[in-house]
């Protein structure tokens, strides 16, 4: 018979999460620490989830401390995802950004929850159609994650039949990837235009540098309102005046902060609010 | 108004499978069981789309796609493959053949309506 979470093994489990990748887990959630940590618990012959808090709380257990946080951390993502905020970014944001960064100048995208690269990648086909509209500029694409496991998938950029089916359009099947039986793999030149890291949305955002246009999208859901507001704050801090933020849908920064103040008519689009003694005087950089 | 889609697929199973999906997003579904059958079907009245199978007897689906560009135009209906088949060669094909989008066997709702969105079918 399977022995219940224990209140001391939840808190155990639960606090890892939040403290190390912002994660909230509620009680109403613990089958979801049931089903993502099974894996684990055969892995390292132990009988539940209590048994697995245990060993978390011993010295010596940062592997598998990793493991945990990667295995709960959701992997979702394919290309092309909810089509509007491409569509906004290929129409819209490309040639403002363009207009803004004169020739031989450099400019950085972030995919900010990277997971197995489809964002990264979908952002970097655009870029390769709009070629002749970039001319010599330099822009960088950087994916980052804190799971490992989809982030050496999207460093090697090879996708099965099922996720190249899912939002890719033929024409761009056809065009960047090739046939690597039974998978399908993205063509080296869209794969040298995106790099992919490993990091820490709750880390110090600094090392990575400053980011133009930052897709982080279905990621603050999982953070708890804190949380959320320091991350989208040192986003900010790390974009210039002109920088665009895309979250996903069903997110907002409205009540979160004042640094991001969403683009008129375009939903899950933001743009920096530079001056902090007047940001709720003033609409983002963007607009107009 | 309700999408009028073609069906053409020598499987049955197949064919009951995408009409569940296609009815249950608002369309309105016929079928044919190989590319004679479909050319019979579209004489009589064209679908706004087709969702066709590669490997079928009588006719397959490359050779029901030319003939049916030859006799009705390029524009109209479209069309899109759904076949095992799964390698660039037959893409190729498919799409300089007049195919519109290209769905790789095995299918769900969520691949078969995702291609039928991106080509504009929906």
């Amino acid at each position: 018979m399977t022995i219940p979470l224990s209140a001391t093994a939840f808190a155990t489990l639960a606090g890892l999460l939040k403290t190390r990748s912002g994660l909230i887990i509620g009680q109403d959630k613990v089958y979801l620490l049931e089903t993502r940590l099974v894996s684990i618990l055969r892995r390292e012959k132990l009988p539940d989830l209590n048994a697995l808090a245990d060993r978390l709380g011993r010295p010596g257990v940062e592997p598998l401390a990793r493991d945990v946080i990667d295995a709960m951390t959701t992997n979702e993502s394919f290309f092309f995802r909810d089509d509007k905020p491409f569509q906004h970014f290929r129409l819209q944001a490309l040639p403002r950004l363009l207009a803004a960064r004169p020739p031989g100048t450099s400019s950085r995208i972030w995919s900010a929850a990277a997971s197995s690269g489809q964002e990264a990648y979908s952002l970097a086909m655009i870029l390769a159609e709009s070629k002749a509209l970039i001319g010599d500029r330099k822009i960088e694409i950087v994916g980052t994650d804190i799971a490992r496991e989809p982030l050496a998938r999207a460093k090697e950029g090879q996708y099965t039949q099922f996720e190249v089916q899912r939002g890719l359009p033929v024409q761009m099947l056809m065009k960047y990837f090739k046939k690597e039986d039974p998978n399908w793999r993205i063509e080296a030149a869209i794969r040298q235009m995106a790099q992919f890291r490993e990091f820490n949305l709750l880390g110090d955002l600094r090392p990575l540098g400053r980011f133009d246009i930052v897709f982080c999208r279905n990621v603050l859901i999982y953070f708890d309102q804190p949380t959320k507001t320091r991350v989208l704050e040192a986003m900010a801090a790390q974009m210039p005046p002109d920088g665009l933020l895309y979250l996903g849908g069903a997110e907002t920064v409205l009540g979160i902060t004042s640094r991001f103040a969403p683009l008129p008519g375009e939903r899950g689009v933001y743009g920096v609010v530079t001056a902090p003694a007047e940001r709720q005087a003033l609409a983002p950089a963007w607009v107009g | 108004m309700a999408r009028n889609c073609l069906v053409v697929d020598d499987s049955r199973i197949v064919r009951k499978v995408a009409r569940r999906i296609l009815e249950a997003n608002g369309c309105a579904v016929s079928e044919a069981a190989d590319g004679q059958q479909a050319l019979d079907v579209c004489r009589a009245g064209l679908p706004d789309f087709i969702l066709l199978d590669w490997n079928m007897p009588v006719m397959d689906g490359i050779a029901f796609l030319r003939a049916l560009r030859g006799e009705f135009g390029a524009d109209s209906p479209a069309v899109v493959f759904c076949t095992t088949e799964n390698d660039m060669t037959h893409i190729e094909m498919a799409i300089t053949s007049g195919a519109r989008e290209y769905i790789m066997k095995p299918f769900d709702e969520e691949i078969l309506m995702g291609k039928l969105g991106q080509a504009g079918l929906l």
